[in-house]
């Protein structure tokens, strides 16, 4: 690949990803307002978004050979004990990183 | 009663140092505790995808000016990999839509949350990421402090860890060799608590359920690699065939 090929590639995947971002706003102006069923996504994808990128983090684990993501499912777990106690983000993020990084050694 | 409250505001009022009245100032000094767990995550995964790239024989520029301009995690790794293929950027940019098309969601979430925001709407959209969207839509903004500054500092902020973590990586990444392994669990740990903020928030999971459900059987279907875009059709379908019930018991009738 040429230099130039490798600035059109990049680019290409810079255009991709800013049409993502910005598609949502240039489809509904802010100057009117947003119609009700935008509205209503807006409210009602957030949970749905969220637990996707939970999965999304755990897509390569596999549950059923090797240590069967008992490392990841430990850590989520002690990720979200500590949540539910202390309700500090913070905490809860590190405690449950150390925890899956000693599991994992 | 009238006069107590008055005289309390007199003095509280001067109590704040000049220099930290700035509404800027002020957001910067609330949004920088916020990016806290973004810092060690952004630094380590950037780190990796620089030092990812060195090893392919890329310059630290790529790292560095990707990290600037596409500032998408998965992407600049697979991105890595097309620029190491033959040339053909329709199929790059198809690949690449896929891969992003989750922030199309984002955007919709943000639509009234970042009406009037002026001059920095457009870099608080360039900068939405996963990291930042879930931090900005789960934080509440601090009382006595400017909306605007306060997301746009937490876009930037993140947004600089990452260009930090590319650029190190791709500078000095054979040098650094201290034991990390297992750290990027931090991003894993962050939407975990942030889904279970959303879960304690919201007065019905309905949409949570349908979320992991969809996600888990695209997984199995799809495979890791191409499960995000199937999964978030999914999600609107169901999301749109049973708007009545959902909006009905999440409390989100118009």
């Amino acid at each position: 690949m040429t230099f130039t090929q490798q600035l059109l590639t990049i680019g290409v995947c810079v255009a991709a990803t800013m049409l993502t971002r910005f598609l949502p706003f240039l489809v509904f102006s802010s100057r009117k307002p947003t119609p009700p069923y935008m509205q209503y996504l807006g409210k009602a994808l957030p949970s749905a978004i969220f637990a996707m990128l939970v999965v999304y983090c755990l897509r390569n684990v596999s549950f059923l050979t090797g240590n069967h993501g008992l490392p990841e499912l430990l850590g989520i777990a002690i990720t979200v004990a500590l949540h539910l106690w202390k309700r500090n983000m913070m905490i809860s993020i590190l405690g449950g990183t150390l925890v899956y990084m000693i599991c994992v050694r | 009663m009238d006069g107590a409250s008055n005289k309390n505001q007199s003095f509280r009022q001067p109590s704040l140092p000049p220099e930290s009245s700035h509404p800027a100032r002020r957001a910067l000094e609330a949004a920088f505790p916020v990016t806290g767990p973004i810092i060690a995550g952004f630094l380590f995964i950037g780190m990796s995808y620089g030092f990812y790239m060195q090893r392919q024989g890329f310059s630290f520029w790529y790292p560095c000016l990707m990290a600037l301009m596409i500032y998408g995690g998965s992407l600049e790794f697979v991105t890595v990999s097309m620029l190491l293929s033959p040339f053909a950027p329709l199929q790059c940019f198809l690949m690449a839509l896929m891969i992003q098309a989750r922030h199309l969601f984002y955007g919709i979430a943000m639509l009234d949350r970042y009406k009037g925001m002026g001059w920095k709407k457009f870099y608080l959209i360039f900068g939405l990421c996963d990291e930042t969207f879930a931090l900005i839509y789960s934080t509440k903004v601090p009382e006595g402090v400017d909306k605007g500054w306060f997301v746009f500092w937490i876009t930037l902020l993140d947004h600089f860890y990452w260009i930090a973590g590319a650029t190190l990586g791709g500078l000095l990444g054979s040098l650094v060799a201290f034991d990390t392994k297992g750290i990027d669990f931090v991003m894993t740990a962050m939407f975990v608590v942030i889904f279970v903020e959303q879960l304690l928030k919201e007065k019905c999971h309905d949409t949570a359920r349908i979320g992991i459900l969809m996600a888990c059987l695209c997984l199995n279907l799809f495979g890791p690699n191409s499960f995000m875009v199937p999964t978030m059709a999914g999600v609107l379908i169901i999301v749109t065939l049973f708007r009545k019930r959902i909006a009905r018991r999440g409390g989100w009738e118009s």
